[in-house]
């Protein structure tokens, strides 16, 4: 098998022709799932208001809007039924034991927790990752408390939280991200 | 060289896993349960597939001192393909908010770029071999490291959260150990020595 001679010009040509073919290409697969990869997003945000608020007809994608708190900036999503706020969803996160941990949670007008869903996580399978509803009932001790008496944080740690086992890191990860929306929420104004 | 030979030996002559201790870093990092092994597996042998077709039909016309960068460019943007293909169709989280496959392979798919299984291919073996023996040799290998992935999540999976294929047949908790990475290098340990005892008995 003879090879093209290894001069110069030839392995500029070269070189040159693969990069432009393959950013051709690349170009094409990007325009061609530009949008399906927004749908999927948006999609799955759609599905985690559905989960977390109260039913509701509008929306909430359409009428976000940011709220900072120390320091970050937090994304409130109402979720209305007619002219009446039947919640909020709030976008939060927080560094667990695998990376970050964000959270869509969802408030009742009076500050209790309706549900949460976890939007992503790289948590560890089989231990952290029980955080997810369909690994384990953990994130289920969380709904329906107001975080006015239900302190949030695990028992070790003096709060009302039981841990998973053998994942406290990332039980407090989690709990830390319920917080902090629960205080930009209050700071917003229960709402 | 005999087509049906050259697909099977990535099973077991010449797995990639098993026997050539190729990728071990995906292997280890994303085997923690039998749906993610697969699902890697079979995103390597896409890149692996695409990767020996392109470079077994324009490696007459790569100088040889650049044949290595051109080789990347190649395989790197098929990577960058299936994950932007992942991202767009595999992306939808199940009916009780399960995480998308997408976002559990996460990081583990740009790495592909980076696993010597494919340049190792591209090098030894499409350079040299004409379109199809290298789009078998690539589905083979393909395949062969998919099957080792398959085998590592699934008894990792087993002992480890008590259930397969996402299906649970021991109530809680299984021995964590095997979920975590230490498990990972105890569960791939034991499976290469039995299949050295297996591919023994068959040669």
């Amino acid at each position: 098998m003879s090879n093209m001679k290894s001069s110069f010009r030839n392995m500029v040509l070269t070189l040159f022709m693969v990069t432009v073919l393959s950013s051709a290409l690349l170009g094409i697969v990007y325009e061609l799932t530009k949008e399906p990869i927004g749908n999927a997003l948006s999609n799955k945000r759609t599905l985690a208001f559905h989960i977390v608020l109260p039913e509701f007809n509008n929306e909430p994608i359409k009428e976000s809007y940011d709220v900072a708190a120390g320091r970050d900036i937090f994304k409130f999503y109402p979720g209305r039924k007619g002219d009446k706020i039947v919640g909020t969803a709030v976008e939060t996160t927080s560094i667990g034991y695998g990376g970050e941990i964000k959270l869509i949670v969802g408030f009742l007008p009076d500050g209790t927790i309706n549900k949460v869903a976890v939007l992503e996580n790289k948590e560890t399978a089989g231990l952290g990752d029980k955080i997810l509803k369909s690994k384990s009932d953990w994130s289920l001790q969380f709904e329906g408390r107001n975080p006015e008496n239900f302190k949030l944080s695990v028992t070790k740690d003096g709060g009302d939280v039981d841990a998973i086992t053998a994942s406290t890191i990332t039980s407090r990860a989690y709990c830390e991200a319920v917080q902090k929306a629960y205080s930009a929420l209050i700071k917003n104004g229960k709402k | 060289m005999n087509q049906l030979k050259n697909f099977t030996k990535g099973f077991i002559k010449e797995n990639p896993v098993f026997v050539l201790f190729l990728g071990l870093c995906p292997t280890l990092g994303t085997t923690n349960s039998a749906i993610n092994g697969i699902s890697m597996g079979l995103a390597t042998t896409f890149v692996l597939v695409m990767s020996n077709l392109v470079v077994s039909s324009v490696a007459r016309l790569i100088p040889d001192k650049v044949r290595i960068p051109a080789y990347i460019v190649i395989i790197a943007s098929f990577v960058t393909i299936v994950d932007l293909l992942m991202k767009a169709f595999l992306n939808n989280p199940g009916p009780h908010f399960e995480p998308s496959l997408y976002d559990q392979l996460g990081i583990f798919i740009p790495l592909i770029v980076v696993n010597c299984i494919v340049l190792g291919r591209a090098e030894a073996f499409a350079s040299k071999n004409n379109v199809i023996t290298s789009l078998v040799d690539g589905l083979g290998i393909g395949l062969g490291f998919t099957f080792a992935l398959f085998m590592l999540g699934s008894v990792r999976e087993i002992l480890g959260s008590g259930s397969i294929l996402n299906y649970k047949f021991i109530q809680g908790d299984g021995i964590l150990l095997f979920v975590s990475p230490p498990g990972a290098f105890f569960a791939l340990g034991f499976l290469i020595m039995l299949m050295n005892k297996l591919s023994k008995r068959i040669s």
